[in-house]
């Protein structure tokens, strides 16, 4: 009787052990496949960068052995002769970021100052929620607005006035020179300045809220105003980080396609004049693409997204690593 | 003692001067939010009726709706995050918990960082590419792969940064209780960074539901009704691209009720997902 009992009682204990053996082994088990599916995917995110160049150089061999590097610096796009050059798209992309640059820049740094140094406490959250919102309106409803509403105006106010003013300055005169056609290379960037507004007020926002008080507090004992506050001490200070701000937005510009292709008025040509039409790498694509007849105009199209991409990736790389130096040296 | 007092007025006028336009520039960037919501709610507006919600998009000339747009919009968007998010937030997860200190990690986020804000065009050839080509038509399967290409990087990143935020004495405590780590990760950690990683793909929606560069030339677009996921589907935001450039004043007027129901759902959207994150805040 004893006996049957111990020996139950082992086999008891051995079965615990054994169960619990395997409780143990399936725990593990389930670790390691979760850590392999975590890393998978991770990994998966590297390979679709590396799948999306690529796929982009395989679809635009056709035009790369067609035209070689002449592609870059070639004016003509004419697909009933099957000839293509990039360099009008180039110049419509640079010269509307180019554009859009020079305002949201002056603007979002006054409003990042703004919010960080002026507004009263109570505001500061409302309005910067504001800005933030005019980053989430999708790209197609600028668009459709520059279209109907902000072109018109244009044609009505703003480039018959730069017309005459500039008229009889020489150099200037060829820039805003032309008939006012409300579409064209200046609406697109200011449309873009726009867009890339609250991209640049946000982050150099975080970076100026982020500059130790102490500095601060030092310049305005020393008797210093708000502006040279801003300007002696904040500025130098975040400058890196501004800079990345910048760039992101610069990034965003570059590759911007709806808003652009409503107004651009798409012209292949390079015109002095930033009141005429033109076009840009996205708005070509955009425009084109699903009408490209002939494999060699469809692989030129995707030459030139081949093109966008590496620019926009070397903004990008270079915004990132600014911010992240920015990053180390406040934490 | 005179040079003094005019170098101090100088320093103030350049002072009020500055603070003037800072003012200004914030009204500027107001003034655009406020012009362009009323622009759009004025003409979209006059746009909305039941048809929209009812009929199909018409041919020109005459009446109709955009319910097979605004259909196909939902599917497409649905597969996109179905597609997505899982995959995003595994990734975001290897980030912050198994190697958070590793070189693959600062490789990732830094390449994640740079999706983020790609051209959503090349997104679109991308697609066309390695999906359209190879199955010789467009269809709205390429449509949401595209899509998710977008949602993938946000959900990456937000879910890392959530990560992150959790306190490792949570990890400890759960640890010493000999916990293995993928339940700490599922039962603890994602707990505890639920609603964060729920803004994140809210945030994400609200990214792809106006994207129409990507959906160009992958989903294409379709005058009629169709839920068949391998042909071209219709979606709203390729609709507007094409009737507002379309001469024809129906088709301007749909494409501007239909501008509308995108950003009210894009607002709605980047609203909840504020709220959410606030509300996370003050507990």
């Amino acid at each position: 009787m004893v006996d049957v009992a111990l020996q139950s009682g082992e086999g008891l204990v051995t079965d615990q052990a054994e169960s619990k053996s395997r409780a143990m082994r399936r725990l593990r088990l389930g670790d390691n496949i979760f850590r392999w599916l975590t890393r998978l995917s991770a990994i998966g995110v590297l390979l679709l960068l590396g799948g999306v160049i690529i796929a982009l150089i395989e679809g635009s061999m056709m035009a790369i052995r067609a035209f070689g590097f002449g592609f870059l610096v070639e004016a003509h796009w004419n697909p009933v002769t099957d000839q293509f050059g990039a360099i009008a798209p180039i110049y419509g992309t640079i010269m509307t970021s180019l554009i859009a640059m020079l305002i949201a820049v002056p603007v979002g740094l006054m409003i990042a100052f703004f919010l960080t140094e002026l507004c009263p406490m109570f505001l500061r959250r409302p309005i910067g929620i504001a800005i933030e919102l005019l980053a989430g309106i999708p790209s197609i409803i600028y668009g459709i607005w520059g279209l109907f509403v902000f072109a018109p105006f244009l044609q009505r106010t703003l480039q018959p006035f730069l017309i005459t003013v500039f008229g009889d300055i020489p150099l200037l005169s060829s820039v805003f020179a032309g008939p006012p056609y409300g579409i064209g290379m200046l609406t697109a960037g200011l449309i873009l300045a726009i867009m890339v507004l609250p991209f640049i007020t946000s982050i150099s926002r975080d970076v100026f809220d982020a500059v130790p008080p102490v500095l601060k507090e030092a310049a305005y004992g020393l008797g210093c105003t708000k502006w040279e506050v801003f300007r002696k001490v904040v500025l130098p200070f975040t400058r890196v980080g501004v800079i990345g701000g910048v760039m992101l937005g610069l990034g965003r510009a570059l590759g911007e396609t709806m808003a652009v292709t409503f107004v651009i008025g798409n012209a292949h040509r390079i015109s002095a004049s930033i009141l005429a039409p033109g076009t840009t790498i996205s708005a070509t694509i955009a425009n084109e693409f699903t009408e490209a007849v002939g494999d060699l105009y469809t692989s030129s199209l995707i030459a030139l997204g081949l093109i966008l991409f590496f620019i926009t990736f070397v903004v990008l790389a270079i915004a990132r690593y600014l911010l992240l130096r920015m990053e180390r040296r406040i934490g | 003692m005179t040079d003094m007092s005019s170098i101090y007025a100088g320093r103030r006028r350049r002072n009020g001067i500055a603070i003037g336009l800072s003012w200004a520039a914030t009204a500027f960037g107001l003034g655009w939010l406020v012009l362009i919501l009323a622009v759009l709610v004025w003409n979209g507006v006059s746009g909305l009726s039941l048809a929209v919600f009812t009929e199909m998009t018409p041919p020109p000339g005459s009446d109709g709706g955009l319910l097979n747009a605004i259909v196909g919009s939902l599917i497409m968007t649905s597969l996109a995050v179905v597609f997505g998010t899982p995959i995003g937030i595994l990734a975001g997860t290897y980030m912050a918990e198994y190697g958070r200190h590793d070189r693959l990690t600062s490789v990732v986020r830094f390449i994640n960082d740079i999706l983020l804000s790609a051209p959503s065009i090349v997104v679109g050839l991308f697609v066309y590419e390695v999906m359209v080509v190879t199955m010789g038509h467009f269809s709205a399967l390429a449509g949401a792969v595209a899509l998710a290409v977008i949602v993938l990087p946000v959900v990456v990143r937000t879910t890392e940064d959530m990560l992150l935020l959790v306190p490792d004495t949570l990890r400890e405590a759960a640890s010493a209780l000999g916990v293995p780590r993928a339940v700490i990760i599922r039962k603890v950690c994602y707990r505890a960074a639920q609603t964060g990683m729920i803004t994140g793909v809210l945030l994400s929606i609200a990214r792809i539901s106006g994207e129409t560069a990507p959906l160009l030339f992958t989903a294409l677009n379709n005058q009629f009704w169709s839920t068949n996921l391998n042909a071209p589907m219709s979606n709203l935001p390729v609709v507007i691209f094409q009737f507002a450039l379309s001469p024809y004043a129906d088709w301007q007027k749909l494409a501007w009720a239909g501008a509308l129901l995108i950003t009210l759902s894009v607002l709605a959207l980047s609203i909840a997902a504020r709220a959410l994150a606030s509300s996370r805040k003050q507990i």
